[in-house]
């Protein structure tokens, strides 16, 4: 039933996959050729790149929870493609804010990144994906080493952290959808949390050397049952 | 009247569009052209600019034939000449909280609203507090079309050709007492129609200093484009204060007070440190989260500086002299 697809199915996978995550960006290309992105198209675009990051970010985010609970391994072998996608909206959406939005004005971005913490907040996170993305290829893991890839790679934690407080932050009144999305994050990386607590439960107990027989213990604390 | 016009102008339409260069923005070049060319024409052939604001959203003539127009209309010397928003883009791009937080939610919501009957009462430090019903308003005084530039606090911006006539019309009605130092406007709540959760405490009040009240550039609202108001744009009245941001020009209104003390506003309440009883629109004075210099006015490419009252600083500058901006904000 977990049957891993074969490396022919996981290329045809990829693929669809990749076709997949091109979708939004195809609409929102076709809407802006269409006229159809409402009476402010650059607003539009720019909301749409940066919920799509945000979605990106949470997908990605979302594979090793599913992973482990479905116990699907080959899931996380699309997790650099998602990773990478969340990435390219991202990028979408800061070009959008650097192109159409302040047409290049360096001095009024600067003032912008300075000034304004929700942009200075999700500038920093737009920053921290920058170095994910270098690095998100065979060689760059044999380079750094597993265990210091995936140190620098648990940045993305802070940076979903980032891009909700970016989201909360810009809303006028109406925090409902960065709530939603703050939700779903806080679900997520709490499921980590979680599961980390119990392995290192799991290791305390096993490395703990068991009582003598017949000596009567007495638990600290009160187990429920 | 119509059809003449129309026929005329139908070969051209295409055309235009056929010829458009697809990069270039469409928004940017072709409505601004067209609305222009179509208005000089339909003004020389003396239609009615309702007229024009239903062919130039390229909609049948039908699909806008049920909005009632609204006529004869004044022209008036407060009126900007600046290129106006097109019909389609101020009633599909709205904030009407009560409709929902999307721009394009009041839209789609506000129809459920009934406009008919309706009343507004007129109470509070007045000698002769009375309700007006809605038809009664549309005859107290003669409605002049005024294109005002609308200003949001959100930094973007719209030309739009209200309808009505100045508020003092109505409040010289009902005598106001040397005592009413402010107007309040209270605003229609349905929670049956409208959204219920609090993001703001509803219903949605504003107000206004009894001097701004009176000020002649201060509408009082009926229609738009000609016709009466659409729905998502404050029907069947509202308030239009051109030199403040757009949340202090409140819609659907029910009543309006006359009272002593600075009222509390719906907006103000929900972020005292954001959004100040006066809000006047002040390129100087940055919202706490953005700044305010600059504005995108809809439909075109490039932002644009905003004027300090809105471009209204000759007509309202004296109203604020000795005020301290910054502080009321």
């Amino acid at each position: 039933m977990t049957k891993t697809p074969s490396a022919t199915q996981l290329t045809a996978i990829k693929v669809a996959l990749f076709a997949l995550c091109l979708v939004p960006v195809a609409l929102y290309v076709q809407r802006w050729f269409d006229d159809a992105l409402g009476a402010n198209p650059i607003e539009a675009i720019t909301r749409g790149s940066g919920d799509w990051t945000l979605r990106f970010l949470l997908i990605t985010l979302a594979v090793t929870p599913l992973r482990k609970l479905t116990g699907l391994n080959w899931l996380l072998r699309l997790r650099r493609m998602l990773g990478l996608f969340a990435f390219f909206y991202a990028s979408l959406h800061f070009t959008t804010y650097f192109w159409l939005d302040q047409f290049f004005d360096l001095q009024s971005i600067a003032h912008d990144i300075m000034k304004r913490p929700f942009i200075t907040v999700g500038f920093s996170a737009f920053a921290l994906l920058i170095p994910l993305a270098l690095t998100s290829n065979n060689y760059a893991i044999r380079r750094l080493g597993g265990r210091r890839w995936q140190s620098l790679h648990r940045s993305v934690y802070a940076i979903g952290i980032l891009a909700i407080v970016h989201y909360w932050w810009l809303v006028k009144a109406d925090v409902l959808e960065p709530m939603i999305y703050g939700l779903i994050l806080a679900a997520l990386l709490g499921l980590r949390g979680w599961w980390r607590e119990q392995e290192r439960r799991r290791q305390i107990a096993a490395s703990m050397p068991h009582p003598m027989p017949g000596a009567k213990v007495i638990p600290l604390v009160a187990k429920s049952r | 009247m119509r059809m003449p016009n129309e026929q005329a102008l139908t070969p051209r339409h295409q055309a235009m569009r056929i010829l458009r260069p697809s990069d270039i923005l469409p928004s940017e070049i072709t409505p601004r052209a067209l609305f222009e060319e179509r208005r000089r024409f339909l003004l020389g052939a003396g239609a009615t600019l309702a007229a024009g604001a239903a062919m130039w959203t390229g909609l049948p003539a039908d699909a806008r034939a049920t909005a009632a127009k609204l006529g004869p209309l004044a022209r008036s010397p407060l009126s900007s000449d600046e290129t106006q928003t097109p019909y389609k883009s101020v009633t599909t791009y709205n904030n009407y909280y009560e409709f929902g937080t999307d721009k394009e939610d009041p839209a789609a919501n506000a129809g459920k609203l009934a406009v008919r009957p309706w009343t507004v009462r007129v109470e509070g430090l007045v000698g002769k507090p009375r309700s007006f019903d809605i038809d009664e308003l549309l005859k107290l005084a003669p409605l002049e079309e005024r294109i005002y530039r609308l200003r949001c606090v959100e930094a973007w911006s719209m030309v739009i050709p209200w309808v009505g006539f100045p508020l003092s019309a109505l409040l010289k009605q009902v005598d106001p007492q040397g005592s009413a130092k402010y107007v309040e406007f209270v605003t229609h709540y349905d929670p049956k129609i409208m959204l219920r959760r609090p993001v703001l405490d509803w219903p949605y009040t504003e107000g206004l200093r009894m001097d701004e009240a009176m000020h002649p550039l201060t509408l009082l609202t009926l229609g738009l484009y000609g016709e009466v108001l659409p729905n998502q744009n404050g029907a069947p009245v509202r308030v239009v204060v051109p030199w403040k941001y757009g949340f202090k020009s409140a819609k659907s209104i029910v009543a309006i007070r006359l009272v002593e003390k600075e009222p509390r506003t719906a907006w103000n309440k929900a972020a005292p440190s954001e959004y100040g009883f006066y809000s006047n629109v002040n390129p100087n004075v940055d919202h706490p989260r953005w700044s305010q210099a600059t504005e995108r006015r809809l439909g075109e490419f490039r932002k644009r500086p905003t004027l300090m009252f809105n471009g209204y600083a000759e007509q309202v500058a004296s109203l604020y002299q000795g005020m301290d901006l910054r502080k009321s904000f």
